[in-house]
């Protein structure tokens, strides 16, 4: 049987197929991130170089690889959005914009938290940090540019296009500032003496993973629920929904 | 030559009208009307191709304006609510450079015989700064003498000209329909052209 | 139509060069307050100075941003330019151009002044010019585009600087990493063209991308 796929790119059977997908979502996240914390923190090793300090790893790299990643699926959804006028990809990407900037946020200050014990120090101008904080401000940009704009259509197509100019010169800026950093050698701490890790480790990170994107998943389709209902609040659809709702 | 089909125009949440329908011919001139808040300036805007219509299409030609653009803006002449000249230009510089960035260049004596036709002669070389709104609505008016297009799309011409000028601005329209010229505009004020066909578009 | 642009902006500016000399001033009071505040001691403050220059720079070319097109939105003359039947990427290409003239040329003449107030060597002024020569115009480029998207917005400028400065990064880094590599004896035949290629690659799409941010912005 032939799946319709367009059918759920209407705001409003995705609302309710949206609706239906939350709690399985909710559930996974709970349960990895029960298992995958419970791994980190009671059943992989000690380090013997770093001590107890490398377990905030767990979620400093979890959160860092989510907020690289969130970036790009937001720049390609607000990209679908701008190329084929469809609605729903660009509520989409204003969805993940916050969370993405929350992982990165937190990829930072998990960051500060290690390098306190490790370096000494909260925070290094080292290649990676300072990338992550440019990170940060393109996620600030792109959602205070669309905040400033009152017509949604306009702040759909406004941010995609700084979205997609970002993403063209995210690596330019990663490149940039990597060059920068081997410059500046004197004052940097070197990141990539990866220790040979244990399994244990490796699984739990793995759990964390997975663990941030079915949060990542549940948070962007309920903040699209909300959108959508906002956006549409002048269709049929709604007005039968708040119908529905009220009779319960 | 002009035709649009089923256009309908949402501002935010408003529906501002739908399912509108017409065709404009050579020699033909059709009259936006409406109250205020109906969307005439919207729809103008639409038809000039500056934002697209929720619904429907726009054709020149036989074609979309959309995969147009530059060829259907080489055969239109837009003119809205904002005069579209620099203060701190002089009226000549203004008329020539409006028209050179529209893609016709003209020399200063065709620009200085379009303002003495309308009634700037001997203000040529004043900044358009210094003139009163009325005047400057004349300035801007001044590049339909210049300008070679088919298609003039005009929002409320009329606004803010006297007497004389509105009767100047009348025969200017009927000359320009005459020589198989278009022309859409909205104004307010009863118009007094005689045209081969006027039409009227109502908006709500 | 691509010089008509340009001589019209250029006219425009002529006829209010206090916005041009405001920019100006701008930049050399901003180098002038650093000394003041670190204190007037010559080796850290030669080699302060590029980044010096470079971050004031970047400031001023950034603050003039808001005239590029916010002038014309506001007395109707960039609706009748989108309206035109040549290519609008050209069109802002022309402007982008006219906003360097006459703000990043300034900066890059003033430059070398400002260098001698840090105390730097020679080769070191002729590198810090020439990486602006190469730098500044990028910055004109980039920031159309920002300046495009926050067209008619509230708080447009403050947004307009959110919006750009992160993506002037590279810019910045190779423009002082230039002139700190030649007073370090290196080569700085790499920053160069690396800011060339910044140059090459901010002209072709640039001008695209902000003529896209207009036909939003305006419809």
């Amino acid at each position: 049987m032939a799946i319709n796929w367009f059918k759920y790119s209407s705001p409003a059977s995705f609302y309710s197929l949206s609706g239906k997908m939350i709690p399985i979502f909710v559930f996974l996240a709970v349960v990895t991130l029960i298992a995958g914390l419970y791994i980190g923190f009671f059943v992989a090793p000690t380090d013997f170089q770093q001590g107890e300090a490398y377990r905030i790893i767990f979620i400093h790299v979890p959160a860092a690889w989510m907020s690289m990643f969130l970036y790009v699926v937001m720049a390609f959804w607000a990209g679908i959005g701008l190329a084929f006028n469809t609605r729903l990809s660009s509520m989409l990407a204003t969805a993940i914009a916050p969370t993405g900037a929350m992982f990165t946020f937190l990829a930072l200050w998990t960051g500060a938290l290690w390098g306190k014990p490790m370096w000494g120090t909260w925070w290094v101008w080292d290649a990676r940090l300072t990338s992550e904080l440019i990170l940060l401000f393109l996620y600030i940009g792109f959602m205070s540019l669309q905040a400033a704009i009152d017509d949604p259509r306009r702040a759909d197509k406004a941010g995609a296009i700084i979205a997609l100019v970002g993403v063209v010169n995210i690596p330019i800026i990663y490149f940039s500032v990597q060059w920068w950093n081997t410059l500046h050698q004197g004052a940097s701490v070197s990141l990539n003496q990866a220790p040979a890790m244990a399994t244990t480790m490796l699984t739990g990170m793995l759990i964390m993973v997975i663990a941030s994107w079915m949060y990542s998943i549940a948070v962007i389709l309920k903040r699209v629920r909300v959108i959508i209902l906002e956006r549409e609040s002048h269709t049929a659809w709604v007005a039968e929904l708040r119908k529905k709702e009220a009779a319960r | 030559m002009l035709q649009g089909s089923n256009l309908a125009c949402v501002r935010g949440d408003r529906r501002l009208f739908k399912d509108i329908n017409f065709s404009l011919e050579p020699g033909g001139l059709m009259q936006v009307r409406g109250p205020n808040g109906s969307g005439k300036t919207s729809m103008l805007r639409m038809l000039c191709g500056l934002s697209d219509p929720a619904l429907g299409e726009i054709t020149w030609c036989g074609a979309a304006i959309r995969s147009l653009s530059g060829d259907y803006y080489a055969a239109m002449t837009y003119m809205g609510h904002l005069s579209g000249t620099k203060d701190d230009l002089t009226v000549v510089e203004n008329l020539c450079i409006s028209s050179a960035l529209a893609g016709l260049e003209i020399n200063e004596t065709q620009a200085c015989k379009a303002l003495e036709h309308m009634g700037l002669g001997g203000r040529e070389t004043l900044p358009v700064k210094v003139l009163s709104q009325g005047q400057r609505r004349r300035v801007a008016l001044a590049r339909l003498l210049v300008c070679q297009t088919k298609l003039w799309i005009l929002d409320e011409p009329l606004a803010a000209l006297d007497v004389s000028a509105v009767k100047l601005m009348q025969s200017i329209l009927e000359q320009h329909l005459e020589q198989g010229g278009m022309v859409v505009m909205t104004t307010h004020q009863e118009i007094d052209i005689t045209a081969a066909s006027i039409t009227q578009l109502q908006l709500a | 139509m691509f010089l008509w642009i340009i001589k019209r902006d250029l006219l425009l500016a002529m006829r209010r060069r206090s916005d041009v000399f405001t920019t100006l001033f701008f930049f050399v009071i901003v180098v002038s307050l650093f000394p003041l505040s670190v204190g007037p001691e010559m080796n850290m403050l030669r080699t302060m100075a590029p980044g010096v220059v470079w971050v004031a720079a970047l400031l001023a070319s950034m603050l003039s941003l808001g005239r590029m097109f916010s002038n014309d939105y506001l007395d109707g003359t960039l609706e009748q330019m989108l309206l035109s039947p040549q290519s609008l990427s050209l069109l802002v290409l022309g402007k982008a151009l006219a906003h360097w003239l006459v703000t990043g040329v300034p900066l890059v003449l003033m430059a070398p002044i400002l260098g001698i107030q840090y105390d730097l060597p020679v080769d070191a002024l002729f590198v810090l010019t020439i990486s602006l020569l190469l730098g500044t115009p990028v910055l004109s480029l980039i920031g159309a585009i920002g300046a495009a998207l926050t067209l008619g917005l509230r708080g447009g400028g403050v947004l307009v600087s959110l919006l750009v400065l992160p993506l002037y990064i590279p810019v910045l880094i190779f423009g002082s990493g230039a002139v700190e590599a030649n007073m370090a004896g290196l080569g700085y035949d790499a920053h160069m063209s690396l800011l060339g290629a910044f140059l090459l690659v901010s002209l072709v799409f640039a001008p695209w991308a902000a003529a896209a941010s207009l036909r939003v912005s305006m419809e």
